[in-house]
């Protein structure tokens, strides 16, 4: 299969005859990406690095002394750990419905769960606010209950949660699709159960891609700012997520600290885009994205 | 199910056969009409192929005795058990997909024995007799020492033998193929045709295969139905759909053939005036449609032809020389006669009919 699916496959012998006015095309346009790319990406993160270490090692590991810190990676993590397997599971769930039944309302589910792609994060997480805030539709409901969502924990995974939702149903719909229900039928008609089907055999066709997708949801889960910043309330040291933490501390003019904080955040970033590139390398034929490279 | 077990015995080829009927199947997918309330006795250990062009429902049919797809009306009787409310897990049957559905992330091995380790602890034969039972099945494909191998390493002929291996491995009370042979290339077709023959002569299985091709039905099949838009149009034994076929779709589809304007009279059927050996069904008279094959035109001398025209090509294949004319109307005749005489292109030539059917 990684055979027929080798991702170069660009046939050698073709361009041949265009490459004397592609040449010049294409030397533009690599370029103006490669400039592009340093200036805008690049750069950046090399900046957020001298910054980091710009008072030296000691004034950076400081950063990380501070019990705010800790406690903004502690909550970061808690809200990855809750919001990626909700995601997980709604995804297998919506990408099995989506890939292998027929019914009415399928292309609107489908629609919906591009929603969170288009809406801005600010907005996601203003919802939140108008359903549960005290001026909100339940506000008075959970007060009565002595329930705290809105600058809490829940309220933070709720946002992180709305934000993050595409990314495995994305990821697994084109690829249950293009795989169909022959094999499922198969292992059906020799007798296996529901449930023996889905754990023997539409979980490992689509192991890597779920993990793929996995890897790109819990970034974004870490990385969300605005979603989460809207419905934290910034209390330090309690609803500070680890982007909120860098602002927080950016504001007070603590450079140093704000951007080793930071340098976390792009290190988190540089491993998931390894990791990324390495399952489009190895597994591009079971992966939907990994086929377009 | 305890026939599943019951019939359980030390070889993997001693199986259970059984009757199955299908009795007034309907099934419509969104507004389409697939089958119309189609009836289908199949008999204990018999090899019959459902025949017919694509969409005309073969394919759902077979889905529908596995179980794979439900029927709007109708029931489906496997001996004398009511199937219909059945899941497909609980019908005891073998089905092989045209494009094999081999399970790509294991093992040729694992694939045959995942039916019997898909079973409930307490159904679940030993390990060693797992693997005993892999063992023979791999010998029965002929693919010894190819266990530890991945559906990605084999041809598509093996891929297919595993997935009958694979099927037959839960020794099912009948064996369902959708085209099995469909995505293969002509000599292994051939080879692998003979081959499910002889493995169904051994076993004795009820079996039921699908083909658009007549040629792999009429050689494969102890009994050949043919389906054409949701029906049922005949059913017979290969020479009975051949020699007696019930309609002209049958005739049409069964191989080339001619379409002669004639006149029924008496039982008599006349082309241009003159009589042909053609016998037509009682009750039939006036204008008819005579349907005649290729073997069943004669070159003739004008003075005793039904039809004239011109020769267009001729070629020899296979022992057979072949003989396109076109008439006056610009119908091309395809003629297959064996008088040895080369035919030049354009040449003037009357035609003998020898034979054809008229239908009511």
């Amino acid at each position: 299969m990684s055979e027929i699916f080798s991702p170069i496959s660009v046939p050698a012998a073709k361009p041949a005859q265009a490459a004397s006015e592609g040449a010049a095309t294409r030397g533009v346009l690599i370029g103006i990406s490669v400039t592009f790319l340093a200036l805008f990406l690049v750069l950046p993160l090399f900046a957020v690095f001298t910054q980091a270490f710009s008072k030296g090692i000691g004034a950076f590991l400081d950063a990380f002394r501070e019990p705010d810190a800790w406690s903004a990676i502690r909550l970061t993590l808690t809200v990855a750990v809750i919001a990626v397997p909700f995601n997980v599971v709604f995804g297998l769930a919506a990408s099995w419905a989506i890939a292998k039944f027929e019914f009415p309302g399928k292309a609107l589910l489908i629609t919906l769960i591009d929603l969170p792609f288009s809406v801005s994060p600010v907005v996601s997480g203003m919802i939140y606010v108008l359903l549960f805030g005290s001026q909100g539709l339940f506000g008075s409901w959970l007060i009565d209950h002595g329930i705290q969502i809105l600058f809490a924990l829940p309220g933070i995974v709720l946002a992180t949660v709305f934000v993050t939702f595409p990314f495995v149903a994305r990821e697994l719909i084109p690829l249950m699709q293009e795989q169909g229900t022959a094999e499922e039928e198969a292992a059906l008609t020799l007798g296996a159960s529901g449930l023996h089907v889905f754990r023997t055999v539409t979980l490992p066709n689509i192991r890597w891609g779920l993990l793929y997708s996995v890897l790109l949801c819990n970034a974004r889960a870490m990385g969300e700012f605005g979603a989460v910043s809207v419905v934290s309330g910034h209390i330090r040291g309690l609803t500070n997520t680890i982007p909120l933490h860098v602002e927080i501390l950016y504001n007070e003019y603590n450079f140093v600290a704000s951007f080793a904080v930071a340098s976390l955040l792009a290190v988190l970033a540089l491993i998931t885009l390894v990791l990324k590139s390495f399952l489009e390398w190895r597994f591009a034929g079971e992966l939907a994205h990994g086929r377009a490279h | 199910m305890n026939s599943r077990t019951a019939g359980h015995t030390d070889s993997p080829l001693d199986r259970p056969s059984t009757t199955i009927r299908v009795e007034s199947v309907s099934k419509t997918f969104d507004t389409a009409a697939v089958l119309h309330d189609l009836s289908l006795d199949v008999r204990a250990g018999e090899l019959i192929g459902l025949l017919g062009p694509s969409g005309s429902g073969k394919t759902t049919l077979l889905r529908i005795i596995a179980g794979l797809d439900a029927p709007d009306r109708g029931r489906i009787l496997f001996g004398d058990d009511d199937a219909t409310g059945l899941a497909v897990q609980e019908r005891a049957v073998g089905f092989v997909f045209q494009h094999y559905a081999l399970f790509k992330h294991m093992s040729v091995a694992d694939n045959i024995a995942y039916g019997l380790n898909a079973r409930r602890r307490a159904d679940r034969p030993a390990k060693a007799e797992i693997k005993r039972r892999v063992g023979d099945l791999l010998d029965l494909i002929r693919l010894s020492g190819f266990g530890d191998r991945y559906p990605s390493q084999l041809s598509g002929g093996q891929r297919q033998r595993v997935a009958l291996a694979r099927a037959l491995a839960v020794e099912p009370r009948v064996l369902l193929l959708d085209e099995p042979f469909g995505a293969l290339d002509a000599q292994v077709r051939k080879d692998l045709r003979r081959w499910l023959r002889e493995i169904h002569d051994r076993t004795g299985q009820t079996t039921i295969f699908v083909t658009h091709d007549q040629d792999e039905a009429l050689e494969l099949s102890d009994r050949v139905a043919v389906l054409d838009r949701g029906r049922l149009e005949q059913v017979g034994t290969p020479d009975e759909v051949q020699e007696h076929p019930a309609s002209a779709t049958v005739m049409k589809f069964l191989g080339d053939s001619v379409e002669v304007e004639a006149i029924a009279e008496g039982g008599r059927v006349l082309v241009r005036g003159r009589e042909t050996p053609v016998v037509a069904p009682a009750g039939i008279i006036g204008p008819v449609k005579l349907y005649v094959r290729p073997w069943q035109l004669q070159l003739a001398e004008a003075e005793s032809a039904h039809l004239s025209g011109t020769v267009r090509s001729s070629y020899r294949t296979q022992g057979r020389q072949r003989i396109e004319v076109v008439d006056a109307e610009g119908r091309v005749l395809a003629v297959e006669d064996f008088d040895g005489v080369r035919h030049p292109a354009g040449h003037p030539v009357g035609l003998r009919i020898n034979g054809g059917h008229v239908f009511g």
